[in-house]
């Protein structure tokens, strides 16, 4: 059995905020094997971000790691000095944020910022690390790369610029990438545009990708296995085509049920009623529970995560069990 | 381009007519300089005949129309005073000044942009807070006390550095500058950092304020994540982004250094056209004033065309595209 890239155990990461402490990621486990790829997914506020930032010890003030372990190929990420992490970073562990329109120095060339990346990691003269950077961007399909290289960000595309960003992801071939939400800024066919490529450039690595989105039909197409975030928790764990088929906690029917291609025609698109909780005043009990259809009196207490078989995991009082009926109360 | 070159020509060709008419029409209302520049001793006929080789006899409009005819043949008029052309009197002042004035950006630069950094990146500590504080004493004092203060302590109390004068100067290009030798340097010392101040703090103020925008933004985090080193995050990643504003703002106070001149010099008795501005004023000699105006309103012009320059030089955003369309 190969030994994980990446191993999340029982992490915690903390707001200190003047109202009290905000706790934007609650006990969060996760193991990513070589050449897997993750997929976490959640409504918006749901601790996904701050999760990928915990991993890469890049929280802004006041957050911070309050527990847990970050495993790296074996090795405690929060127990690193900062030369050791600075190492680490871009090179056995690349992140590709969010918005492709403010990831790269607006002042700084394309080649500038490649080439400074590579020779932040490794012993090679100047053109031999531009010959690197113009591979790595043709990889990605960026055509006449010698050209683009001498460009300016604002000269590029959205979709360009993310392409960039995926190249410097790649080009020293790190054990772990995690891309939070990378394609959510850009046009729908950009977007599948760049899905597609990323299938492409992954089937022949051995990397471990987390991708994190709020849309699970992206996850549907690009996962293995599949972590449904809600206020901070992993709510529910499993391989895609299972935990799609057959969702065991109530928040993932929600998802999975307001993906318009799910509806029939001219029935009405469900939606999960209600607001994702506010952090700070989570009282007791189940975080989703207001908004929960199969909420009960148990869930006044927070569940526990509970195993459910074949690599499953469910945090949840009433799970939704195969062949019940999946609206009703199990009470 | 070329169009723009020429509305800004224009537009500053107008303003140096309305300045050299204001200012002409305005000392002539402030006192007649027959009075000063005239020996009562002389007798009637040789008092006449000094001011008619002034031209002063003339009705006032007659005058100025005779100041209008000199600037069509490219002749600012003759200094009352020192019975040299107005134009050479300036010019040859203006190396003193241009020193004093480069000198004083130099140290805006080497000392605002790194204390302000620090300031923005650490915005907490005892340091930065030293920073501000000082910031705030150089923004709210009067320039000419901290002359003074300067003097005072520097010149008077640990006589480390002389009051006042050019030192010796030796010939650059031909041009006298002080800076290259080590009396002439010490003598640059005190007025340079005190035409300086008030930049040092704006500059200050503006690379904190800049910093702790830019280091909040998305590119800096981008750059931690890629692994490269603080250093070159701040020295290159952070300080490129914050020399946009400070480069402008600068470059238009390099005119404004030039007019504050006006204080340092008189304080310091640096022999520079600040100093001779307000000799002249004093004197009413008109010729030197008027040209001193019409000399800065077209440095202000040059200065903010050239930091037009330099700022599509930096950001690569509003760069104007040549031989691309
Ligand atoms: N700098 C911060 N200060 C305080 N709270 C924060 C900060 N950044 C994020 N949070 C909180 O952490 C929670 C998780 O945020 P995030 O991980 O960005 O969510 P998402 O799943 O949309 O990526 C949010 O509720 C947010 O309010
Ligand atoms: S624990 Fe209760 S409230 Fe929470 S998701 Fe399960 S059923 Fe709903
Ligand atoms: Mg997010």
């Amino acid at each position: 059995m190969t030994a994980p890239v990446l191993s999340v155990r029982d992490l915690v990461t903390e707001f200190d905020t003047r109202a009290g402490a905000l706790r934007a990621v609650n006990n969060v486990c996760f193991d990513v094997m070589p050449g897997e790829v993750l997929g976490i997914v959640g409504e918006s506020g749901s601790g996904k971000t701050i999760t990928g930032f915990s991993i890469m010890q890049l929280l802004d003030k006041p957050g911070k790691v309050k527990s847990g372990e970050i495993l790296l190929n074996g090795k405690d990420l929060g127990r690193l000095g900062d030369t050791e992490l600075r190492q680490l970073r871009g090179d056995r562990i690349a992140m590709i944020f969010q918005d492709p329109m403010m990831t790269l120095n607006p002042v700084l060339r394309i080649d500038t910022q490649m080439i400074e990346t590579i020779l932040a990691h490794r012993k090679v003269s100047h053109a031999e690390a531009r010959q690197l950077a113009e591979d790595a961007l043709a990889q990605v399909g960026i055509p006449s790369p010698a050209e683009r290289l001498k460009t300016y960000p604002h000269e590029m595309s959205g979709g360009m610029r993310q392409r960039v960003v995926i190249a410097i992801a790649l080009m020293l071939e790190p054990d772990l990438i995690i891309a939070d939400e990378p394609t959510t800024a850009l046009d729908v066919t950009i977007q599948s545009q760049i899905l597609f490529e990323m299938q492409r450039l992954l089937s022949n690595r051995n990397m471990g990708l987390i991708w994190i989105t709020h849309d699970l039909t992206v996850v549907a197409g690009l996962a293995h296995k599949v972590a449904v975030m809600y206020a901070g928790r992993i709510v529910e764990f499993g391989p895609v085509s299972d935990l799609l088929d057959r969702p065991a906690h109530p928040y993932t029917r929600g998802l999975i049920d307001s993906i318009p291609s799910n509806a029939s025609h001219g029935k009405r698109l469900t939606q999960i009623p209600g607001m994702t909780p506010n952090l700070l005043n989570l009282g007791k009990g189940c975080p989703f529970r207001p908004r929960c259809p199969r909420a009960s009196d148990i869930c006044a207490s927070d569940p526990e995560t509970s195993s459910t078989g074949d690599g499953r995991t469910v945090r949840c009082h009433n799970p939704i069990e195969e062949g019940l009926d999946d609206t009703a109360s199990a009470t | 381009m070329l169009a723009y070159l020429i509305r800004r020509f224009g537009q500053s060709l107008l303003v140096m007519a309305v300045m050299a008419t204001i200012v002409f029409f305005g000392l002539y209302m402030v006192g007649n300089p027959v009075d000063l520049l005239i020996n009562p001793e002389d007798d009637l006929a040789a008092q006449e005949a000094a001011i008619r080789r002034l031209g002063l006899d003339q009705p006032i409009y007659i005058q100025f129309l005779q100041f209008l005819k000199g600037i069509a043949t490219g002749n600012l008029g003759v200094s009352f005073v020192h019975n040299t052309p107005a134009l050479e009197l300036i010019l040859s002042r203006l190396p003193a000044t241009l020193e004093l004035a480069f000198f004083a950006m130099l140290l805006a630069i080497l000392l605002g942009i790194p204390l302000g950094m620090i300031a923005g990146l650490y915005p907490s500590s005892p340091g930065s807070r030293v920073i501000m504080g000082g910031s705030i004493i150089g923004f709210s004092t009067p320039n000419f006390w901290q002359g003074l203060m300067l003097i005072m302590l520097f010149a008077v109390f640990w006589r480390v550095l002389p009051s006042g004068g050019r030192g010796q100067t030796t010939d650059l290009f031909g041009i006298p500058v002080s800076f290259l030798t080590l009396d002439g340097l010490k003598h640059l010392i005190l007025p340079a950092l005190n035409l300086a101040i008030f930049k040092i703090a704006l500059v200050i103020r503006l690379s904190r304020a800049g910093t702790s925008e830019v280091s909040l933004q998305d590119y800096v985090k981008y750059a931690r994540a890629r692994g490269l080193s603080e250093k070159r995050i701040v020295g290159v990643h952070i300080l490129k982004n914050i020399l946009i504003p400070v480069v402008t703002v600068l470059g238009l106070e390099l005119g404004n250094v030039i007019a504050f001149a006006v204080v340092t010099e008189t304080v310091f008795a640096w022999p520079g056209i600040g100093k001779l501005l307000i000799d002249s004023i004093g004197l009413l000699d008109r010729p030197v004033v008027v040209a001193y105006m019409m000399l800065t309103v077209f440095m202000f012009v040059m200065i903010n065309f050239f930091v037009d320059m330099a700022y599509s030089m930096l950001d690569p955003r509003i760069r104007i595209k040549a031989g691309k369309s």
